[in-house]
């Protein structure tokens, strides 16, 4: 881990959020979050329900205006931008091209009433493909990699399980190449077998592309495995932040010393 | 011929209406293909049985200007029949079935065989204005689509058509970009007619009464078919000619003549078949 974190600080960071406050009334949504994330860094925000990880999520992705502060982004085709002073165009842009978002129900990123290959083909058509068979070539390698069997091409997400749903959002995100994948609960509401898979698939995928990741779960088995860095939430602030071992293994915050305890431990 | 009813104003309309309906075409031709959004009045007969191309028509329509009227190509079906008499009553004006001879040409479906000449104004009656609405389905993110040229997504439906049928099998309502900026339905007329929309000379007019949209094509602009690089655009063809005028260029119906499965393809164009016959009788 160490050796990781002297290679991140001689890399400029891809997100440096300073002062970030999102509030929807007094206590309720998130504030003073400041924290930079690095290339191929993955960092987990954990909390409990209501503690303001999806608002944070949201703000950062560019899908909610702050009350106050900067979120810069270090983009490939626009350079250092400031999320919220930017062009809308450029944040659409970004959306589609540089950054994946997963959601926690399939549902909300899915377009349910076209195919598997149209779902995962229409970012590249968003960014500029207009070559049919290079998109059916493409999209067959990608529901491959997600572990979908590629003669389901043409089944629409509707009959697809649960599980193959999730993977289907994946990979039409991770298909135009994205540097900064946000991730909101990827495993909720998926039984236990088929979450191991899921977070088997997305730690392989991660390491292999390079992925920076910012994924918001209450689930600490799944921060554990992912994560590098964490960040402990509560009540719409952040109480503890560190490497996921040192926060896991050595809770320092009261609250987070609760939130390590209340799991069963085997 | 009916007469012309009384106590109505010219065309129908009230003076200040048609005043609104002309500033948004004017709008609308300064902006080849955005929709603009208009005051849309209620017409004496139901929304979609072409009320948004009649407030344009009524809205440009002369004294000395002569109508036609089509509905899928012909002069004598209900609804061109309707609006051409409802024209005759209101507005006192001379009606034709001949392409040539018209101004004002609305139409719901199809655009004559006919080339049509500079000065001539084609009126669309469209149901749904929005080309985007298939793939989604909220007006505040389609105009932002539209704003940002963000027209990527569109390609999911070709790409849903080459995926199940193996060729882009939209038939009719075939999306076209128009001046290379803004994406537009050309309401549904068959994809055959797409390419006459290219650089026509005369105006084209779009009107949408139910979701009180106009939208314009000025002469001589470029519209393009959308397409996939290895599957490009393509018009209907038939390997029958028109049983009455032995056509092969025209767009053809297949009309069921009994019921034993017997049938017959004649030109949808009435106007452009009844002219074809009156040649060849003229030179056999």
């Amino acid at each position: 881990m160490s050796a990781q974190t002297a290679q991140w600080q001689d890399v400029a960071p891809l997100l440096q959020v300073r002062e970030l406050s999102k509030f929807y009334a007094p206590g309720k949504g998130c504030g003073d979050i400041d924290f930079d994330l690095y290339p191929g860094e993955v960092l987990g925000i954990v909390g409990e329900s209501g503690s303001g990880k999806s608002t944070l999520l949201n703000v950062l992705s560019a899908r909610l205006a702050p009350d106050a502060g900067q979120v810069i982004y270090q983009s490939e085709q626009f350079g250092e931008l400031d999320l919220y002073a930017c062009d809308e165009a450029q944040r659409r842009v970004l959306m589609r091209s540089e950054w994946g978002i997963v959601h926690q129900h399939a549902r909300d990123g899915l377009r349910m009433n076209v195919s598997a290959g149209a779902n995962i083909g229409e970012r590249l058509m968003a960014v500029g493909e207009r070559h049919y068979g290079n998109i059916r070539e493409r999209a067959q390698a990608w529901l491959e990699a997600v572990e979908i069997d590629s003669s389901r091409i043409d089944d629409r997400p509707s009959q697809f399980s649960g599980g193959m749903q999730q993977r289907l959002q994946i990979a039409r995100n991770l298909v135009t190449h994205p540097q900064l994948i946000f991730m909101d609960e990827p495993t909720g509401g998926l039984d236990v077998s088929v979450q191991a898979k899921l977070l088997d698939m997305l730690r392989g995928l991660v390491a292999e592309l390079g992925l920076s990741v910012i994924i918001v779960t209450h689930d600490l088995a799944v921060a554990r495995l992912l994560a590098h860095r964490l960040m402990v939430m509560r009540r719409g602030q952040v109480v503890e932040s560190g490497l996921t071992d040192q926060v896991l293994d050595d809770p320092q915050h009261p609250y987070t010393q609760l939130l390590v305890s209340s799991i069963l431990q085997n | 011929m009916s007469e012309v009813a009384t106590g109505y104003n010219f065309a129908y309309l009230d003076e200040q209406s048609k005043r609104m309906i002309r500033r948004a075409l004017l709008k609308a031709v300064a902006i080849p293909g955005f929709q603009v959004p208009f005051g849309g009045r209620e017409m004496p007969l139901p929304h979609g049985w072409g009320t948004g191309g009649m407030q344009v028509t009524a809205s440009v329509i002369g004294q000395q200007d002569t109508l036609k009227v089509i509905d899928q190509g012909a002069d004598d079906t209900t609804n061109a029949v309707s609006i051409r008499r409802f024209f005759a009553r209101t507005a006192g004006v001379a009606t034709t079935e001949e392409t040539a001879a018209a101004d004002l040409i609305q139409t719901r479906h199809r655009i004559p065989e006919t080339p049509l000449r500079n000065g001539q104004i084609l009126i669309y009656q469209v149901p749904t204005p929005e080309p985007l609405r298939f793939i989604e389905p909220r007006d505040s993110e389609t105009i932002k689509m539209h704003a940002l040229r963000e027209y990527g997504a569109m390609q999911v439906k070709l790409y849903e058509d080459v995926a199940r049928f193996g060729h882009i099998a939209t038939s009719y309502d075939y999306p076209v970009m128009v001046n290379r900026r803004y994406m537009m339905s050309p309401s549904p007329i068959p994809k055959f007619d797409n390419p006459k929309m290219d650089r026509m000379p005369a105006l084209q007019l779009f009107g949408a009464g139910f979701e009180k949209r106009i939208y314009a094509v000025p002469p001589y602009t470029q519209v393009t078919s959308l397409d996939f690089d290895d599957h490009p655009f393509e018009v209907q063809s038939w390997e029958e000619s028109c049983a009455i005028c032995a056509a092969q260029d025209s767009f053809l119906d297949e009309v069921i003549t009994d019921d034993a499965g017997s049938r017959m393809f004649v030109c949808s164009d009435t106007d452009y078949c009844r002219q074809r016959v009156a040649q060849q009788e003229a030179n056999p």
